[in-house]
């Protein structure tokens, strides 16, 4: 099993107030890492966009658990956000800019572009039914 | 808290943002300036992010529905007190194309010509 020199979890309801809580955690769990400015707002960007995806989409009306895991290595940060919900059925169409199967709810459809623009890594698992974890690493300093 | 405040100005709405504009917060901004813009005479919006460096897409959503509402009368939309993270993602959107920024509210009701945001002037 790998070891970090940092590692992890919180679990919280997918109801929407938690997003910011999502991000001042993942904001606090970069602080030892000095990160600058921008890439802490890239960082909590990313990580509120997966959020919000897993609460809109993941579970949309319904209750569930959404699951942040952090781990830091050295200078490289890995971001999991899970849910156990709907699950994407094509992923590729889920991730091309402006894409959006919610324009009633005016949803951009920018969230997997700001979470490839803003970290190093992104990669999104997904079964219908199933639910959806998106990984990403960021690399700091 | 409160994720905004609402003021009109001459014919603008104007939505002062007290808290990381998000999807938690998208959705009762939309709410309130939706109603205020049918029960006002606003024909303008203009977005004082002064305090809030935080806006993920969600925020783009709201800041282009607002436009949507508008710009069939002829109304614009502005932004001001746009910090650096505010910023880079209003750039890397492209909304700029779309959404003037001014950096205090007096440039966004005098600055001349057809960028004032009254176009009164």
């Amino acid at each position: 099993m790998e070891t970090f020199d940092n590692e992890m979890r919180l679990m919280f309801q997918a109801k929407s107030c938690n997003e910011a809580l999502a991000r001042m955690t993942v904001a606090a769990f970069l602080t030892p890492l000095n990160p600058t400015l921008e890439e802490l707002a890239d960082t909590k960007t990313a990580v509120s966009e997966a959020v919000t995806n897993a609460i809109i989409h993941g579970y949309g009306d319904k209750e569930g658990t959404v699951e942040l895991w952090c781990a830091r290595k050295g200078s490289e940060v890995f971001f999991h956000i899970k849910d156990t919900g709907s699950g994407i059925a094509d992923i590729e169409a889920a991730m091309e800019p402006m894409y959006t199967t919610k324009p009633e709810m005016e949803r951009s459809g920018m969230g997997f572009s700001f979470m490839e623009a803003f970290t190093d890594e992104l990669v999104v698992e997904s079964a219908v039914g199933e639910g959806t974890v998106v990984k990403m690493k960021k690399r700091i300093g | 808290m409160q994720a905004a405040e609402y003021e009109l100005q001459k014919d603008v709405l104007v939505i002062r943002l007290k808290a990381d504009l998000d999807h938690h917060t998208a959705v009762t901004v939309r709410e309130s300036a939706d109603a205020l813009l049918t029960r006002s005479r606003a024909k303008h919006i203009l977005f004082d992010f002064t305090g809030v460096d935080f806006m993920d897409s969600s925020g783009i959503g709201v800041i282009m529905g607002r436009y949507r509402q508008v710009i069939f009368q002829g109304g614009r939309v502005g932004v001001m007190g746009v910090g650096s993270n505010v910023d880079r993602i209003l750039k890397i959107s492209g909304l700029y194309k779309i959404v003037e920024r001014y950096e205090t509210a007096e440039e966004a009701f005098t600055r001349p010509s057809e960028e004032c945001l009254t176009g009164s002037n």
